[in-house]
């Protein structure tokens, strides 16, 4: 049950991504990831839907490459 | 009237010997309170209001040493005000509405906890602890149904099907009580807990706080300021607290690597004062701690005649004034129902709801003082790092002020889902859903200008709502009848401005000239709200109807 819009939504791509890349521009890894910070909690309110952020979060989780991963056997 | 101002720090209470001591047998009495802070005084005066005799024991024999809890909650306010003791505390107190939260060298936001007028007390008041237990202590000795023993120390507890053997040290040697039960008001160490063999269980943080009070001339407003990260106390907590006395609480996050005997060394504590102050701040120590916390609790508060209260079932952070507040409320949940069921009006079962709903309101304590404590001691750099982010984000964005946690601070549990609720046939908006601790309103009663909170508590208080023609006479006869019950209903008419009920005379009837107490309880004519002896609602109704009054007495007397 997708309540998360994985379809796409954004009208320029391209646009987008770049200027996705571009607000980390002459920013240190500290300072990106401060950036990324502020970026998550103001698009988050701006979804606001509980539900809709859970599921984005577990989406983001989940594709984690994690060590035990690796190792777990196919089902 | 108390002489608020004596120096309850320094008072020393004397050891009277009882007559017990001298009976050769274990004296039966129908409770007994263990334990004389906030919380067991609290509980004491409400059983001898009610006309249940209580011994106290309390293995001091003094007031709380230093200031300890300060934050002193409006609902503590109004549970004390029923008791008849709520006035030398505000007027002794420092009333305060407002917090102001700061991020590095920058103030962030501001936030009020009581935006909304019409309330009798304050969003909080704070007090030094010892004020607070002088003016319960002096309130017992106006209660002959009080008798505390100081320097009686509980060295044994054995219940059993009839009652609990309690074994009690005291100066002059050891002897020993029968209660019916026995209310463990003793503290976070609880002894009562320890000698049954009994655990409170949680998490434990590693962390490390500072608390200096101090007396200085300031002139900070009465609001909680909270910084996070000051350039004065850089990448810690700092928490500043007007007290009475010109005593003011300062509040140091240390982190867990901190010395704990290093740190509470005045000539260590100065320079971090001064760092806040200023270089040229005159100030003394009032008192200084250095503490560590843990969130935890009992699994069970009541274990047959013997029922926990305050620190004893739980515990939590002092961020959010959470601790003497809840064990306060504990008091005023136990109270009455420990009185029905003395008096034989109510089942013991009614007892085993004490426990959930307290269990219940510790574990939303619980939640929200940890929740807060990550907030303030983020646990690894990601956590910080977001932590960092809403608080940057919170001076220009109002949706991160939400965000923002340095402590939630303390409002009463509504008791959602309780056995003892009557759940809501009609439609109501607004907060005062069936568990809810009733919310006050400025009125008129008999000519004079009222709170309704006054007027509600100790017994089941039905507040109707009156239109413009008042009630017939078959209602007022129902609403007479409803007093002389066995568990009796005080019934309370409320009228808009101006209008009288005719036939009424004798019955309460209380002005509602502004509208309020219709507003924030979603009110019509005809609307009833049944309280509870301890003012939460147990049913609503938008019409009233005695047998259903009386329906919803019984079940929240665990009658039905």
């Amino acid at each position: 049950m997708a309540i998360l819009n994985i379809e796409p939504n954004i009208a320029q791509p391209d646009d987008f991504y770049e200027a996705l890349i571009d607000m980390h521009r002459d920013l240190d890894a500290e300072q990106s990831r401060m950036a990324n910070a502020h970026l998550i909690l103001l698009l988050a309110n701006h979804v606001g839907d509980e539900a809709v952020l859970r599921e984005a979060m577990q989406r983001a989780r989940a594709l984690v490459p994690t060590s035990s991963d690796a190792s777990r056997s196919p089902a | 009237m108390a002489n608020v101002d004596r120096d309850y720090q320094g008072l020393a209470f004397d050891y009277g010997r009882s007559p017990d001591q001298d009976a050769g047998v274990a004296v039966r009495h129908p409770v007994v309170v263990v334990g004389a802070g906030p919380v067991g005084l609290t509980a004491a005066i409400d059983l001898a209001r009610r006309g249940v005799p209580v011994v106290v024991l309390d293995d001091d024999h003094k007031l709380s040493v230093g200031s300890r809890a300060i934050c002193f909650a409006k609902r503590t306010l109004e549970i004390w005000d029923r008791l008849g003791c709520g006035d030398p505390m505000v007027e002794k107190g420092v009333s305060w509405n407002v917090g102001r939260v700061f991020f590095q060298d920058e103030r962030v936001y501001s936030f009020d906890l009581l935006p909304d007028s019409g309330h009798r007390r304050p969003a909080f008041i704070n007090l030094q602890q010892y004020y607070c237990e002088g003016y319960l202590h002096e309130r017992t000795a106006a209660l002959p149904a009080v008798d505390l023993r100081w320097r009686n120390r509980v060295t044994g507890v054995t219940p059993d099907a009839e009652g609990v053997t309690l074994e009690i040290d005291t100066p002059d040697g050891p002897y020993s009580l029968r209660a019916d039960h026995v209310i463990a008001c003793d503290g976070s160490r609880s002894a009562v807990r320890s000698l049954m063999g009994l655990e409170s269980k949680g998490r434990v943080f590693r962390d490390r706080f500072l608390i200096a009070d101090v007396r200085m001339k300031a002139d900070f407003p009465a609001e909680r300021w909270f910084w996070f990260d000051p350039p004065f106390h850089p990448n810690q907590s700092v928490l500043l607290h007007r007290q009475p006395d010109n005593v003011w609480r300062i509040d140091f996050q240390l982190g867990w690597d901190a010395d704990p005997d290093l740190e509470r060394q005045p000539e260590r504590v100065r320079p971090r004062i001064r760092a806040l102050l200023g270089e040229d701040a005159d100030f003394e120590f009032e008192w200084i701690s250095v503490y560590t916390f843990a969130c935890l609790r009992m699994e069970r508060f009541r274990h047959g005649r013997v029922i926990f209260a305050g620190d004893s079932a739980h515990g939590v952070s002092p961020f959010g004034a959470r601790g003497a507040n809840s064990g306060v409320q504990d008091a005023d949940n136990l109270a009455w129902k420990l009185a029905l069921v003395l008096a034989g009006k109510a089942p013991e079962r009614l007892l085993d709801t004490y426990g959930t709903e307290r269990e219940y309101a510790a574990d939303e304590n619980i939640l929200n003082s940890t929740r807060a404590t990550d907030f303030i001691t983020p646990k690894s750099e990601e956590s910080r790092l977001f932590r960092d982010a809403v608080l940057r984000l919170a001076k220009e964005h109002p949706f991160a002020r939400r965000l923002v946690n340095s402590g939630r601070l303390s409002t009463p549990a509504t008791l959602h889902g309780s056995a003892l609720n009557t759940p809501d046939a009609d439609a109501f908006g607004g907060a005062m859903v069936p568990g809810a601790p009733m919310t006050d309103a400025p009125g008129t009663m008999h000519g004079r200008p009222a709170w309704l909170l006054s007027c509600t508590g100790d017994v089941f208080t039905a507040i109707l709502f009156a239109g413009d023609r008042g009630f017939d006479a078959a209602t007022i006869a129902a609403i007479r009848a409803l007093g002389t019950d066995g568990i009796p209903v005080k019934v309370l008419i409320v009228t808009p401005a101006g209008a009288a009920v005719p036939g009424a005379d004798g019955i309460d009837c209380f002005a509602d000239d502004d509208a309020v107490l219709a507003r924030r309880l979603d009110a019509s004519p005809g609307t009833c709200y049944l309280l509870r002896p301890d003012q939460h609602v147990c049913a609503r109704w938008r019409t009233f109807d005695a047998d259903r009054v009386r329906a919803a007495v019984a079940r929240a007397t665990c009658n039905d």
